[in-house]
């Protein structure tokens, strides 16, 4: 079934020293990585951006096949990109055919986006992977928590999205649950063209949508049964707290994109 | 009797090759005869539920085969089509599958699948809700306003529309208060006795299996260690409650009675015929 085996936001519980940092260290640490790979320039920024991505893997004990298996889905934008930039980067000509020509800095810059967006997926992929559902919204309710002041209703919408990545796998489930139990009954899925294959939908989502409603009422109630009414004056269970190692991650990350920076206005 | 869906040393696997990998099934040997009622008893996640998505193709098997009249349903992908409008499955909660706007249109959703034509389709809706007891004046309303039991019944009613052969039943009476859990069971057995079907279905509740079955599969740990006609299985009382599952009540107080020494057969697993054991038994005490 290719329903299960859909890796989006999927944490694999462990206990090394990475899943243990701070989530908000690991957000800001991911923000200030993704920042060094677009001020990088040239291979010596890369290759030391790499060599930081492979130890906190490493370290992570997160297997690099889950990582490869998570780029799966972007292999079409990879290519899509990668051919753009080979063939519409103006510069020092190798080959030129019909109307394209392409050039040694297209080629250059094709392999510096590939390798960017291959390393930004990557290490988003180590924060899912690293840090459960739970911890990754409260570090970024926590991250945000200076917006409360605007207004922003910061409670309301890390809530949403805790539970919103909570049901992703209840909702794959159940997806696969009606599939079976509509083809059972002769539903055809997987061929027609176009139109035909829209109409077959219909039996899918219509349970798909009344069972989410349902769900979500059942949820609603559960949640009033237990007297919540939004963050004001809520207390966590499991408060979070900075340790030396968390700021020492996210200074660690901070150096490397000021070292890329510097590394890319030397044009390195 | 020859089988009319067997399967040969069927083995699944699910998600191979990754950290989550997990056998469901191991070499299972099962088959069901024409006319056949049969029941599948196991715990939760001893593998029942895979087995009988193996019987209409929803699952390919890793390792095995599925044969039903003898052939292979993997032959083909038109095989493997005509095999599901054959053999009739009802999932566990199945009225969370209706999608219609009338509960006349969600029965027929089935039929039209198989390309019948409107008179047929027309038939089916009609004898298939006439079998489980759904009034005319049902058929026009919306699937959702009907209360949870009639909900179930319009769910099975699409599968009988399809008139399978053979009709799977995941758990049919899970939810259900005792009278409608005894409607839904009656419908079955008048579906079973009119079309001379093999139905097949899976419980984990001993008395019910007792009462309806005429031949017990034990599945436990993606294996068949009993099979039998309940009589037999339930002679096994200990293993089965080393597994988890026990055997009807009847039996446990007929087992007692048993070793405190009273004369009694011990194979009684209904209430009927523990009544008719005990009268038998008193009748002898009087003669003595």
């Amino acid at each position: 079934m290719a329903l299960r085996d859909i890796t989006l936001g999927q944490y694999f519980p462990g206990e090394s020293p990475i899943h243990r940092l701070d989530p908000r260290a690991k957000l800001v640490a991911m923000i200030c990585y993704i920042v060094a790979l677009f001020l990088g320039k040239w291979f010596v920024s890369y290759a030391l951006l790499l060599l930081i991505l492979a130890a906190v893997v490493k370290v992570s004990t997160v297997k690099p096949r889950a990582l490869v298996r998570g780029l799966k889905p972007v292999v079409f934008i990879l290519v899509f990109t990668a051919v753009l930039n080979i063939f519409y980067t103006p510069g020092q000509a190798l080959v030129s055919f019909w109307i394209f020509t392409i050039t040694k800095e297209g080629l250059l810059h094709a392999f510096f986006m590939v390798v960017r967006i291959v390393m930004l997926i990557t290490c988003t992929f180590l924060l899912t992977y690293t840090t459960s559902p739970l911890a990754l919204t409260d570090g970024l309710e926590s991250l945000l928590g200076p917006l409360k002041k605007l207004r922003v209703p910061v409670h309301e919408l890390s809530m949403m999205m805790s539970i919103a990545l909570r049901f992703i796998p209840t909702l794959i489930e159940e997806t696969d649950k009606i599939m079976s139990a509509q083809r059972a009954r002769g539903a055809d899925f997987d061929s027609g063209n176009l139109i035909q294959r829209a109409k077959a939908l219909i039996p899918l989502l219509v349970p798909l949508f009344i069972s989410a409603f349902r769900r979500a009422d059942e949820l609603a109630t559960a949640m009033e049964c237990r007297c919540y009414h939004g963050g004001e004056g809520r207390t966590r269970m499991k408060q979070l707290h900075w340790r030396p190692g968390d700021v020492l991650f996210m200074l660690g990350a901070l150096a490397a994109a000021v070292a890329a920076g510097v590394l890319g206005c030397w044009g390195l | 009797m020859g089988a009319i869906i067997e399967t040969k040393q069927l083995t699944h696997t699910y998600s191979q090759g990754t950290p989550f990998e997990h056998t469901a099934l191991d070499c299972v040997d099962f088959s069901a005869s024409r006319g056949e009622y049969l029941a599948v008893i196991g715990r939760t996640g001893s593998g029942k539920s895979t087995l009988i998505q193996h019987l209409n193709g929803l699952l390919k098997p890793t390792a095995g085969q599925v044969l039903f009249d003898g052939a292979d349903i993997w032959e083909s992908k038109d095989r493997t089509r005509q095999v599901r409008c054959q053999v009739g499955l009802v999932f566990q909660y199945p009225e969370y599958q209706l999608f219609e706007e009338t509960v006349y249109q969600d029965i027929a959703f089935g039929p039209k699948n198989m390309g019948l034509d409107r008179d047929e389709v027309d038939r089916r809706v009609k004898q298939s809700a006439r079998f489980v007891g759904l009034e005319p004046g049902v058929l026009e309303k919306s699937p959702f306003d009907l209360s949870g039991g009639q909900k179930r019944r319009v769910a099975i009613a699409g599968v009988i529309a399809m008139e399978p052969q053979v009709l799977v039943l995941d758990e049919p009476t899970a939810g259900l208060d005792p009278s409608g859990a005894a409607r839904i069971l009656d419908n079955i057995r008048t579906y079973h006795q009119e079309k001379n079907a093999c139905i097949i279905l899976v419980s984990h509740s001993m008395e019910e299996v007792a009462r309806e079955a005429d031949r017990l599969v034990v599945i436990h740990r993606g294996a068949i260690p009993f099979s039998g006609t309940p009589e037999r299985v339930f002679t096994h009382g200990e293993e089965l409650e080393a597994m988890g599952l026990g055997v009807p009540a009847m039996t446990r107080v007929f087992a007692r009675l048993r070793s405190m020494g009273v004369d009694l057969p011990a194979s009684v697993y209904t209430i009927p015929q523990a009544r008719e054991a005990v009268l038998a038994a008193l009748h002898r005490r009087e003669e003595h």
